[in-house]
């Protein structure tokens, strides 16, 4: 060492200061980036959900433009098909999923009464290969023309029934990232599956017997085994997929003797609990916020677990009546028609016992009370027409048609979305310990619930007169123009509903009000440590005797433990 | 817009653009339609009762002041008795859905055809239709044409369709006459039509099959008996070959150029598969599957550049000179 540029002051730079001090962005994205906090996780899941939630949604604004008028030439054909392709896959894969698994991962530990998931840096791995594998879709845009210069995103459907996504009609390489996103992505789900049943099934708190799960832990730990078991089978088939493509394999390439019909049942055999997968966290989050805005415990506890249960187990059955034109015999018509039909006995007895649980109660309408009550009535609609499209016959006549595009947004939006808005504004004190403003929050609601109907529900009827989902444009004068001058016009509704909801977010934490450890005055364990909880989450783990611990504790002479 | 091309051999009847399916005028729409007004009118009286329940409830237990928020209201837990009633009434309700939904499913799935029955091959093609008569030996493309039946058993008259698919999955689906039956390639498919009502039917693919799956429309023109039969003779005359003037010129060159590998004109060397079948082009209503009426001036401009019409319909511009546009449309005005 030369003596002359000896530093006696020298020190070690601390591993704590590198990105400078705390609150600095380096040092936030530095956190980002090491954090195995499940608490950490959970936000960023749904904070990159909301991300590209605000992308898809624009995506689906050119949509609507181009069909607000017949023979519109605001988009071409090819980039009106990538954009229904990218907006399908981004909201089930990069925002229907993420969030819900940003919920599973922010509050099973703390409901459950542990200090984090069982496998934190798997945790953390499951986030960053979803984050990449976003990324790696989106990417198709500057990345698929590849070396044939053909093609940039995906258009394939987001489905992308075969042969369509054969060499010879995709191709470039937009299928190919399609492809290979989902694999990732489903890679990830499967870890954070693995990690939720785990932590559910080991780490709960002394005296938390699996009868006493909240609602919330037991229809996460039921999503949990529904991805283990549905996400192979979509691995399975875009593996085959790339050797058909790339290694002259021959599983659905129809020119060679493959089966199209193969690849359908591969992708619904996924695809149909996918669709739980997404509207059961919609339950989980409807069955704490109602209750506790009802001021009664949830009605029926058992039924409510067994009916979920039995939900998940009935959609392990039904994934070919998203076939029934594919021409199958009568017989598996028949037998789909009947499983299919069946899932709407314990949906309905959910839906009985929220309303079970309100009745008699003293309902307060803040905020998280009225998206779900929303939900409510928008998860009938859809329940309904999902009961026509149960019916095989009527399905010929609908399925394919704008009437299916209406019946699973008014599921996605009109039941999953607006549960996902109740959770945010209902753990946002929780997570960030601030209030979300009411009033923002209300024009949200009216805005986006009146936008979401005039939008969604006339589709209801261009699907009954004949108009195809899927297309580009359309002929004046079948009888659809009027439907779709008014559903376009109600995206500005909606826009405006999420421009007040991502404001709020913005607003409350700088402006907000304190929100305190309990502010629902509720009863579940999240609620027992502080507003943000703190990284170990309680200082003591709790005990618990009741469904509702924290009901226990605030009426020590009417304990629930005593009726249980 | 919807109108139909002037001067075609067929004026097609009452067009019936709307595709209603709450309007079917032919077997099977008509028994899919009965039982969905019995599925609408249940759905319906489950919705009507259920938001009732919803609004009385949220109603009535409503916070109504500060007062409500000092007392907890009784706790209840559930309750044997009120969730036996709601698990039983919708099984009935299924129950009974089921028993529809199965027998309706057999007799439109599994119904015979009798005796005389029309039968039609239908091919699916990005983005067209390629239609035969294979009892006929007639070829067309995007339009189908069929006898009206009669509810008289006696003499009916529906039309067997058989579908099939050149590439990838397309659907069939004309909602006036019948629900949707896919075109799988390497599968053959079956449905059936049996209209009771003459005019045009209007349908579109609905399966997404690519970049124009928007323009690929299908039209169903039901006839009286003896103008099919007038039709069908019409299409078994080859057409006149034009002697001399601007449409012999076009004849050479459309057999000089390359047309003839993917068109198909009966009779001539023009044997080509890929594209429709032109032997009777002049009979159609439209031209590209629906993407406009087929008139001289479209005629024209397809044959200038199909992608102005049809952007990336896989016929490629084929840069012809406009003395050859105009006597090729010239030519093929005379394919009626």
């Amino acid at each position: 060492m030369n003596p002359d540029t000896y530093d006696p002051n020298f020190r070690m730079p601390d591993p704590e200061r590198i990105g400078e001090e705390r609150g600095s962005l380096t040092r936030i994205i530095q956190e980002m980036v090491f954090t195995v906090d499940h608490k950490k996780l959970g936000l960023m899941y749904i904070a990159s959900g909301l991300l590209f939630f605000v992308v898809a949604g624009v995506m689906a604004t050119f949509i609507r433009l181009q069909l607000a008028v017949p023979r519109n030439d605001f988009l071409d054909p090819d980039t009106f098909n990538r954009l229904f392709t990218m907006h399908g896959t981004a909201m089930v894969f990069l925002v229907g999923m993420p969030i819900i698994f940003g919920f599973a991962n922010y509050l099973v530990p703390l409901m459950i009464g542990a200090r984090d998931m069982a496998f934190p840096r798997m945790n953390a791995f499951g986030f960053w290969v979803f984050f990449f594998s976003g990324l790696l879709l989106y990417f198709s845009y500057l990345g698929a023309p590849g070396l044939y210069a053909a093609g940039s995103a995906p258009d394939v459907g987001w489905f992308a029934y075969s042969p369509l996504t054969a060499k010879a009609f995709s191709r470039g390489h937009s299928t190919d990232y399609w492809t290979l996103s989902l694999l990732m992505g489903g890679i990830g789900s499967i870890a954070t599956s693995i990690n939720i049943i785990v932590t559910v099934v080991c780490m709960r708190c002394k005296g938390m017997i699996l009868g006493r799960m909240p609602l919330f832990v037991w229809l996460f730990l039921v999503v949990a085994f529904l991805v283990i078991i549905a996400m192979p089978p979509l691995s399975a088939c875009q593996i085959m997929l790339i050797l058909d493509r790339y290694f002259g394999a021959h599983f659905f390439d129809t020119q060679a003797g493959g089966s199209a019909v193969l690849w359908q049942h591969f992708f619904w055999i996924f695809g149909h609990p996918e669709v739980y997968i997404l509207i059961l966290p919609g339950f989980a989050i409807a069955s704490e916020v109602i209750p506790v805005f009802s001021r009664k415990p949830i009605f029926g506890y058992p039924v409510m677990v067994a009916a979920s249960v039995m939900i998940a187990f009935i959609s392990l059955g039904v994934w070919a009546h998203h076939m029934f034109s594919v021409g199958m015999t009568s017989v598996g018509n028949t037998f789909f028609a009947i499983s299919t039909l069946l899932v709407a006995i314990p949906t309905g007895i959910k839906i009985f016992n929220w309303i079970g649980t309100m009745y008699g109660g003293k309902l307060r309408f803040e905020l998280p009370m009225l998206f779900c009550l929303g939900f409510l009535f928008q998860f009938l609609i859809a329940g309904l027409t999902g009961v026509m499209l149960a019916i095989a016959p009527f399905d010929w006549q609908l399925t394919d048609s704008y009437f299916v595009v209406a019946h699973f947004h008014y599921v996605l939006i009109g039941g999953l979305l607006y549960t996902i808005f109740a959770g945010i504004y209902y753990w946002y004190p929780k997570a960030l310990g601030k209030m979300p403003d009411f009033k923002l929050g209300l024009w949200h609601f009216i805005l986006f619930t009146v936008g979401f109907h005039i939008t969604f529900f006339p589709q209801h009827i261009s699907g009954f007169l004949g108009m195809p989902r899927r297309i580009y444009t359309y002929d004046a004068g079948r009888g659809w123009d009027l439907y779709n001058l008014i559903s376009t016009i109600g995206v500005v509704f909606q826009a405006a509903g999420i421009l007040f909801f991502v404001f709020n977010l913005i607003y409350s934490y700088v402006k907000g009000k304190k929100a305190g450890d309990d502010p629902w005055d509720a009863w579940s364990l999240e609620w027992a440590t502080t507003s943000p909880p703190p990284s170990y989450n309680f200082e003591t783990l709790p005990e618990v005797r009741s469904r509702r611990p924290l009901w226990d504790l605030k009426h020590p002479d009417d304990p629930d433990w005593k009726y249980e | 817009m919807i109108s139909v091309a002037r001067g075609a051999a067929t004026d097609g009847g009452t067009m019936r653009p709307v595709a209603d399916m709450f309007q079917p005028l032919s077997r099977p729409a008509e028994m899919i339609h009965e039982s969905a007004l019995l599925v609408l009118a249940i759905t319906a009286g489950i919705f009507v009762v259920v938001t009732a329940m919803m609004v009385f409830v949220v109603w009535k237990f409503r916070r109504k002041g500060p007062e409500d928020d000092l007392k907890e209201p009784p706790q209840i837990y559930g309750s044997t008795h009120i969730e036996l009633a709601w698990t039983v009434i919708p099984i009935l309700i299924t129950f009974v859905l089921i028993l529809v939904t199965s027998r309706t499913i057999g007799e439109i799935q599994n119904a015979r055809m009798p005796e005389g029955a029309l039968k039609i091959r239908l091919v699916g093609h990005q983005w067209w239709w390629e239609v035969h008569y294979p009892d006929l030996g007639i070829i067309t493309a995007n339009e189908l044409h069929v006898p009206v039946s009669s509810r008289d058993n006696g003499k009916r008259r529906p039309t067997e369709i058989v579908l099939e698919s050149a590439d990838v999955i397309h659907s069939f689906w004309v909602p006036q006459l019948a629900g949707k039956t896919d075109l799988v390639p390497n599968k053959r498919n079956q449905t059936w039509i049996e209209p009771f009502a003459t005019g045009t039917f209007f349908g579109n693919c609905a399966e997404y099959c690519g970049t124009q799956h928007a323009n690929m429309l299908l039209r169903v023109i039901v006839e009286e008996p003896e103008d099919f039969e007038k039709w069908v003779s019409g299409m078994k005359r080859p057409p006149a070959v034009p002697a001399d003037g601007l449409a012999a010129q076009g004849r050479a060159a459309f057999y000089g150029n390359s047309c003839v590998n993917c068109h198909r004109v009966d009779g001539t060397a023009a044997e080509g598969v890929f594209g429709p079948d032109l032997t009777k082009l002049m009979t159609r209503q439209t031209i590209g599957a629906g993407v406009a009426p087929l008139t001289p001036e479209n005629l024209r401009a397809w044959v200038r550049d199909p992608q102005s019409l049809k952007t990336g319909c896989l016929m490629p511009d084929m840069k012809l000179a406009d003395s050859e546009v105009d006597s090729i449309t010239a030519y093929l005005l005379t394919l009626q």
